[in-house]
């Protein structure tokens, strides 16, 4: 009963909030677009067009073409599925991570705390897209490397955020009478405890899709990621950098995408964050 | 306050240990052993020779034994030779390229302290005016921009299409030939496209945080007793809550290392400029394994620099810390 009226609440803070709205209406837009990629795109993303390289935006082709002829709008329209998957698998490790991480941390305390926060200390000395880079010289720069590798290196967020919540939660008094039955710690950190510090977790999620994209976006612009002839953001755009001089919607639409994709995802977490912190609420 | 400045410096050693471990661990991760590159294709390489070589490089010694020497090297900033046919110390490699990515992002830093600090103060002096509002909507754009489409926009409209700004390089062809006002207009020409788009990114978010941050301030009992005094607005807010209000923001400026440095990577690629960034980033290409390693170390030192810098700068301008351990 009463989760059900916090939920209530929340979903009475987030419909008030406009820019969260578009948020929303922005990522679901996203999800169909990855979902209906093949009735969507008006060409093949990889045919090879020799009569139509680097033809500028028409009524042909909507966004123009690549160096092969290759239509730009269905490489873009089917560039949201790499960009989808690669944002919730790579979210989805560093969240995993994060939250066992933290759960002990916060859990156990002592010295089980002090050494796994002097590790999120260290991991966060290394300039993240530094360490990206040193992994993926080693590797191939396969779809799921990356993913694996962004993941790996962007946990420490999340360690930080649950473990602080693991601290409070712990002293309340519906974990001292859940351990007066008999509970075990298991059943106390999985059932009792995280399901109460699932929210801010969820936020930074959502925050971190953005950046995943953000940094798969980089990596494949620098060749480093996502490899042609799969088409993603990224790689177009190198394509654009390429032909700066002579073909501006290379450049111009795949970044376009990446940009509204990121505010979608920001918006949304920010307008979450602000509908679950009643603090921000009295303002 | 040099207490607590020793204690910080002491603090930073394990850290630092930590981050050569971590080094170490990932070049142990890799598969195939880091001369593989070298001997695999080639058809004369013995199996005596590669023992030889494996002997030559420390790989036949035990991890620990290995992690050692290597820590020791690493100290003396010894991080061996180049796989590149230069073969030239990594240790010089870097050391030509540092400048240029140091001088970058102080620049960047200093771009960002002289517009976002304002910026911030003026949308949480007048909270929710059209200017705070503007504010937001940018901060929103700077937040999800991909900072190197925005590189090859400016590339594109300001060197191409209007041809007013060099598109790569620090330097132009005629750079020796240029008189001594020459030589530094055309450096500055060179630099404003990097700096203005390095420091993009940056400027949301340290303007976002200037505005709360202010806006905590604002609300403290001792800016009420302030204006209660009769002074002026002015006065209140530049002397009063801005001193205040900057204390971390300090932390936050030694915080921001790691993004500047990491950004570098894809700001030097794109407008050539010979820094770290492109260095590592043509390591990483060629898979030269030394210098990669030897970077990401001084990267991580790097950043631990700027956290002890913050730390040191915090306690200088907070008389709370300042005056707590002088007894």
């Amino acid at each position: 009963m009463r989760e059900l009226m916090q939920r209530s609440i929340f979903w009475r803070h987030f419909q008030r909030n406009r820019l969260a709205l578009m948020g929303t209406g922005i990522v679901v837009t996203l999800f169909v677009v990855a979902l209906l990629a093949p009735i969507l795109s008006p060409y093949d993303p990889t045919e090879v067009d020799p009569q139509h390289i680097l033809s500028p935006p028409d009524q042909q082709h909507r966004f123009g073409t690549d160096r092969l002829g290759r239509d730009v709008l269905s490489r873009i329209i089917w560039g949201s599925r790499i960009s989808l998957l690669v944002g919730f698998v790579a979210v989805g490790i560093a969240t995993f991570i994060g939250i066992l991480l933290g759960a002990v941390a916060g859990y156990y305390g002592r010295w089980v705390d002090s050494l796994i926060m002097r590790f999120v200390d260290l991991m966060l000395c290394f300039p993240t897209f530094f360490l990206i880079l040193a992994v993926i010289a080693f590797l191939e720069p396969s779809i799921w490397n990356i993913m694996v590798i962004i993941g790996v290196t962007g946990w420490m967020g999340v360690a930080r955020l649950v473990r602080a919540e693991f601290l409070s939660l712990k002293e309340r008094e519906f974990i001292l009478s859940a351990r007066a039955l008999g509970a075990s710690d298991l059943r106390i950190i999985f059932r009792h405890i995280l399901p109460n510090s699932l929210a801010p977790v969820l936020v930074s999620a959502t925050l971190g899709v953005a950046g995943a994209i953000l940094t798969e976006s980089a990596l494949s612009f620098l060749g480093i990621g996502i490899q042609p002839p799969t088409p993603s953001w990224g790689n177009i755009l190198t394509g654009g950098k390429d032909n700066l001089e002579i073909a501006w919607w290379l450049s111009f639409f795949p970044g376009l995408a990446i940009l509204i994709t990121v505010l979608g995802y920001n918006l949304l977490g920010e307008g979450m964050r602000d509908a679950l912190d009643p603090r921000l609420r009295q303002q | 306050m040099l207490y607590h400045i020793a204690k910080r410096i002491l603090l930073s050693i394990p850290l630092l240990l930590g981050i050569t471990l971590i080094s170490f661990v990932v070049i142990h991760l890799a598969p195939g052993e880091p001369m593989s590159l070298q001997t695999d294709l080639n058809p004369r390489v013995t199996a005596a020779s590669k023992a030889q070589l494996r002997h030559l490089y420390g790989l036949d010694e035990p991890l620990p034994v290995q992690y050692l020497k290597w820590v020791w090297r690493s100290i003396r900033l010894d991080f061996g030779r180049s796989f590149a046919p230069d073969g030239r110390k990594v240790a010089e490699k870097i050391a030509e390229r540092i400048p240029v990515t140091i001088f970058l992002s102080v620049l960047e830093m200093l771009v960002i302290i002289l517009i976002a600090i304002p910026i911030g103060i003026l949308s949480a002096t007048r909270q929710y005016s059209l200017f705070d509002k503007a504010t937001t909507v940018f901060v929103f754009i700077g937040f999800a921009i991909p900072t190197f489409w925005l590189a090859l926009l400016c590339m594109n409209f300001f060197g191409v299409y209007l041809g007013w700004l060099p598109i790569s390089g620090l330097k132009s062809m005629n750079y020796p030939l240029l008189s001594l006002w020459g030589k530094f207009f055309d450096r500055l020409r060179h630099l404003i496209l990097p700096v203005l788009v390095g420091a993009f990114g940056g400027l949301a978010g340290f303007s976002r945080y200037m505005r709360s941050t202010m806006l905590e301030v604002i609300r403290q009992d001792y800016i009420r007793t302030a204006r209660a005094k009769g002074l002026s607005e002015r006065s209140v807010i530049y002397k009063h809550a801005l001193r205040n209000a900057l204390l971390p923001v300090v932390t936050i400026l030694g915080l921001s290392v790691p993004g500047l440095i990491g950004g570098g990577v894809i700001f030097e690629t794109i407008f050539a400029i010979p820094g770290m960034g492109q260095l590592f980033y043509g390591s990483v290409m060629s898979r030269d394994y030394p210098v990669i390693m030897g970077i990401l170390v001084i990267g991580a030192v790097l950043t631990l620099l700027g956290n002890l810098l913050a730390d040191i700068s915090y306690a200088l301008v907070d008389p709370r810390i300042r005056l707590a351990k002088e007894r």
